[in-house]
């Protein structure tokens, strides 16, 4: 029996005993957004309850299942019983229920938000399964299938269910025949353009050098996109674990990870785990006996966007400016210093693992003919349901947005699909299959999986303005057309947002875009007018409501709003007027406040104040000054 | 500014040209900018110019070339944060410590900085103080959050 099959066996041995343990085990979603949310101090709470009352249990920290809006998230098993979950946990809350669960044994059915449970439709005590709910129900976890179920920092957990399985297959069915299977899954790079991956992997093994590299793009940086940093957080062995197939696919002695600065624990987290595979001899020479050498270093980005395109990203592992360069050669060719190199997204390698585990024919099931397999998006913005999501590609917007994301509060406008790069889609296109070649059509892109929901109090003229203002101060400013096409259609989207676009400039900004698309180098370039050329297309009354009327109908452009008291609901509390920075509302309390429009900088400090005043409630409201007729009296 | 930690945070690197990225951000992490003194060393040892160093350091918005403050606050500026009201929240940071992104307050107790994103986009809008993230942040929570801090 060779070690590896030992290392799983411990592994598995392990999992077992804490399966079978007599202590109960607390589960605390701590990725980045369970700690935004608090995850550390219900962490404090925890370990300080279970002192006060001399119990103990263990405390594993486990990374993102992906509903964000019910962090943080706190999950308890008592020895033979199933995980029951709790949402939105503060401090107080989690007392409550270490007492009641532990001391009392009562799970507070009534307080809990899912048990994990294997079958549909299961119950226990009284509550349903966790993936029984509505925004989990439609989902398929491939590549976040141990996201939130495993400690990301023990690389056992990971053995236990089946990690570095896929591994071993590669090395059986050789270099040649692991292009074959991903080929025959029909596996398409998750950064964005969808190029198949075994395609780029060919090409680069074929191609002579001294060296070749593998690169893993973790340089997310679509801003409203996290997906990557998701699962280097919650799972990194998988992702390290598909950047050794890839190597060994393309006959890569070498790798790097390139990963946004911004994250500093997935940083952590990838180093926790180089070092577990370097003492299982996973990582250096001679990987598993099987006489692949491969080693990984990690490399922090130090913030530009145009970095997560191939050619920049190499110049910067080069210590150089991060600007791109022509195409061909490919970097499959010629990459890092000049040698053939293979960059794949964090999600691309992540898949990898799945595939060489369960086969082509496994991977084949999901998708359509095009696009096979699952995607992870972060769904975002104006949705009630916000998160991280896999689904099969092929599913439609709708289901998405409103089966997953449980709709919008207010009536839903438009979601931006690929982010900086992509297009804005209004409510037509809820019925349209998310797949690459669909969303291309439509005008939009897949991109790397940000999905941005907006509703009415979105203005689209203001979203464009902020995707170029984006990729104007990211452009590197090689090519004149992106360096200053770019700066000119964000100075023209502003002049809109003031109200003093004119008619013609409509047709400036068509035709700058599609000369900013033709006459720029790098995926940036051609793609950064996406967001106001499909807004153009699709949303063309809501500009011509901004030239025309100087009316912003989601009344956010600040030039073309007011803010107003509305007489009728001010109970003249006063919190407004203590509030405003500038003296701007005054009165007397228990009098309806006066609001001097020359005065107000439109902070939006009073609206926010007002609005979490359970008596007055929305005596403050933001309004379109085009708008012609009032609803409420107001002064 | 003494430059008496260079040596040894050098002695880690073996002079080549792909370093300097790693080796500029080493200095930050270690001083919290990069100062002309520390440019000053490194091009020879990487043997590169120092305007070859102000050129990559300048491209990258990570790299600062002023003293931070004790504090860093990073208002988030990613696409959900923006729908989320993130900017309004910017302003209000500025107004509240009369400072421009990329300034340090006076008595040296915060520096501000926008950022594309720092990932928590679920739970928009949000800032950033050291290493602590603050979600579904408001205006009015802005004061209390900031005098938590000296």
């Amino acid at each position: 029996m060779n070690s590896f099959d030992n290392l799983r066996q411990q592994a598995h041995r392990k999992w077992e005993h804490l399966a079978a343990r007599s202590n109960p085990v607390i589960y605390i979603g701590a990725a980045s957004c369970g700690r935004a949310a608090g995850a550390m101090d219900v962490l404090a709470a925890v370990q300080e309850t279970l002192k006060e009352n001399s119990l103990t249990a263990e405390i594993v920290q486990v990374g993102c299942i992906g509903p964000c809006y019910l962090e943080p998230l706190m999950d308890i098993a008592l020895p033979g019983k199933p995980r029951v979950s709790y949402a939105n946990v503060s401090p107080d809350k989690a007392r409550i229920i270490l007492k009641a669960y532990l001391l009392r044994g009562d799970p507070l059915p009534k307080t809990a938000v899912g048990f994990i449970g294997d079958h549909d439709g299961e119950t226990f005590e009284g509550i349903s399964r966790f993936f029984d709910l509505p925004m989990l129900k439609p989902q398929v976890r491939i590549v976040l299938r141990n996201c939130g179920f495993i400690d990301p920092e023990d690389i056992d957990q990971y053995l236990a269910k089946d990690g570095y399985v896929g591994l071993q297959n590669a090395f059986r069915k050789g270099p040649e025949g692991v292009i074959a299977e991903v080929k025959e899954a029909g596996l398409r790079g998750r950064g964005g353009a969808g190029f198949p991956t075994f395609k780029k992997w060919e090409i680069c093994r074929k191609a002579p050098g001294d060296a070749k590299y593998m690169i893993c793009n973790a340089d997310e940086g679509d801003p409203g996109a996290f997906m990557n940093r998701s699962l280097i957080e919650g799972d990194p062995h998988a992702v390290l674990e598909g950047m050794l197939i890839a190597a060994y696919a393309i006959g890569a002695t070498h790798g790097y990870v390139y990963i946004r600065a911004e994250y500093p624990l997935a940083i952590v987290r990838l180093r926790k785990a180089l070092a577990q595979m370097r003492d299982y001899g996973l990582l250096g020479r001679n990987i598993l006996g099987c006489g692949f050498d491969f080693d990984i270093t990690i490399k922090e980005g130090a913030g530009a966007f145009v970095c997560g395109e191939e050619t920049a990203l190499i110049a910067s592992i080069e210590g150089k400016r991060g600007m791109p360069r022509s195409r061909p050669p490919f970097p499959a060719i010629a990459g890092l210093h000049g040698q053939p190199t293979i960059i794949n997204n964090v999600e691309t390698l992540g898949t990898l693992p799945n595939i060489m585990r369960n086969g082509a024919a496994w991977y084949q099931q999901y998708g359509t003919p095009g696009s096979r397999g699952t995607k992870t998006f972060s769904l975002v913005g104006k949705v009630r349901r916000a998160g991280l999501i896999e689904v099969p590609l092929g599913m439609t917007l709708r289901q998405i947005i409103f089966d997953i994301g449980g709709g919008t509060r207010k009536p839903f406008k438009a979601v931006q699909t690929g982010g900086p790069s992509g297009g804005c889609l209004s409510s037509e296109f809820l019925d349209l299959a998310v797949d690459y070649e669909s969303l291309t059509a439509a005008g939009s892109i897949m991109g790397s999986g940000g999905l941005i929901i907006m509703d009415e109090d979105t203005c689209v003229v203001d979203v464009a303005r902020y995707f170029l203002d984006f990729t104007q101060k990211e452009s590197c400013g090689k090519c004149t057309p992106c360096r200053v096409g770019s700066r000119h259609m964000v100075e023209i989207l502003e002049s809109i947002t003031r109200g003093e676009g004119q008619p013609e400039d409509l047709i400036k900004l068509q035709v700058l875009g599609e000369t900013v698309k033709r006459g720029s180098l790098c995926g940036l370039g051609q793609t950064a007018p996406n967001p106001v050329l499909t807004t153009l297309r699709y949303f063309r009354p809501e500009y011509l409501m901004h030239v025309t009327d100087k009316h912003c109908p989601a009344a956010v452009c600040r030039e073309l709003i007011e803010y107003r008291v509305v007489v009728g609901k001010c109970t003249g509390c006063q919190r407004c007027v203590s509030v405003c920075p500038t003296g701007a509302i005054t009165g007397p309390r228990s009098e309806p406040h006066n609001l001097n429009p020359d005065k107000c900088i439109k902070c939006r400090a009073c609206y926010e104040i007002c609005r979490f005043d359970a008596i007055a409630g929305d005596a403050i409201i933001i309004r379109s000054r085009g708008r012609i007729v009032d609803e409420q009296p107001e002064r | 500014m003494s430059t008496e930690y260079l040596p040894k945070l050098l002695s880690g690197y073996a002079g080549e040209e792909g370093e300097l990225i790693p080796i500029l951000q080493a200095v930050q992490r270690e001083i919290g900018y990069i100062p002309e003194a520390a440019v000053t060393r490194i091009a020879p040892f990487l043997r590169i110019s120092e305007n070859q160093i102000y050129g990559v350091a300048s491209f990258y918005s990570q790299f600062r070339f002023t003293a931070p403050g004790r504090h860093a606050i990073k208002v988030c500026l990613g696409t959900a944060c923006h729908v989320r009201g993130g900017q309004i929240l910017a302003e209000a940071v500025s107004r509240e410590l009369d400072i421009a992104p990329g300034e340090a307050t006076r008595d040296g107790r915060f520096d501000l900085q926008r950022v594309a994103c720092l990932g928590c986009c679920a739970l928009a809008p949000v800032i950033q103080v050291d290493d602590d993230i603050y979600s579904r942040m408001t205006v009015i929570r802005l004061k209390e959050i900031l005098a938590k801090y000296e």
